[in-house]
């Protein structure tokens, strides 16, 4: 059955058994979509990924302000879900603590093959320049979330381990970014240099 | 806590696009399904979405998750919403 965005809004927040039903396969056909060729993502899967989802939805139905189709809407969500647990799944057992071990580190070679001398020597002044000002220049709760997160390891599971929230993580990091960016500036090197070392 | 070449690299590159203010995660989640469907539409980025775009290109996890939104928009285009 096609609904319009206030259809599904009404029929959801009634709990109408036939809008439950088709949320539900529709987000599990996106999701199968979605996730197609993922490892772990198999039925079972999905079949839990598409229901915690539709709880979700349920729950933030409030939040939904008509600006794109509601299905649109409620597969967004369900992405979150779905790869909030492949994550949580994949690096439940690594720890923070290891992942991040405090030790001393020489500005690792930077420089592509075949790049010129002085591009070579640019772009290791740069990386000694950043290699210290994330040692000085950042607290030891932002050096950890964001070496953290330079290795992967998902939002989700560095708050956990924090004790923190996402949001709070993501603004943790936003500030050791932006920390280190105007460290960068102050020591001489423009945006520029950023973006063509990072292009590199 | 050493750093390969690589997450340096990736380091200096989330420092170029850094800006002084983003969207958090949950920010970009409640508008992300706006910015795709205008996306798919062909159509320029609006100014409330730039802020969306600007958060998928320092974000890697919510930049996945669109990646597999807007997957799911193209198949459903492609084979009807319902196969």
């Amino acid at each position: 059955m096609n609904r319009d965005n206030a259809t599904w809004r009404q029929q959801l927040a009634q709990h109408d058994a036939g809008a439950l039903a088709d949320l539900r396969a529709t987000l599990m056909r996106n999701l199968r979509r979605g996730l197609a060729g993922r490892p772990r993502a198999d039925d079972s899967f999905l079949e839990d990924c598409a229901q915690e989802s539709l709880l979700r939805v349920l729950d933030k139905l409030d939040q939904f302000h008509g600006r794109s189709q509601f299905t649109t809407w409620a597969t967004a969500l369900a992405m979150r879900v779905a790869f909030g647990e492949l994550r949580r799944s994949r690096w439940k057992d690594v720890s923070l603590s290891d992942l991040t071990a405090d030790d001393d580190q020489a500005a690792p070679d930077v420089a592509g093959d075949g790049a010129a001398p002085d591009v070579q020597l640019q772009q290791r002044d740069l990386a000694a320049a950043l290699l210290a000002s994330i040692q000085h220049d950042l607290t030891a709760r932002q050096r950890t979330a964001l070496v953290a997160e330079l290795k992967g390891m998902p939002q989700d599971e560095i708050a956990r381990q924090l004790g923190s929230t996402r949001n709070a993580l993501y603004k943790l990091t936003h500030d050791a970014r932006k920390k280190l960016r105007e460290r960068l500036e102050a020591a001489g090197f423009t945006a520029d240099d950023l973006v063509s070392d990072a292009g590199k | 806590m050493p750093l390969s070449p690589t997450e340096l690299a990736k380091l200096l590159e989330l420092l170029a696009q850094t800006q002084n203010h983003e969207l958090n995660c949950e920010q970009c989640l409640a508008l992300v399904a706006e910015f795709a469907e205008s996306q798919l539409a062909g159509q320029s980025v609006a100014a409330n979405l730039q802020a969306v775009q600007q958060h998928l290109a320092v974000c890697g996890e919510c930049r996945e998750e669109y990646e597999a939104l807007r997957e799911a928009l193209i198949s459903m285009r492609e084979n009807g919403p319902d196969e």
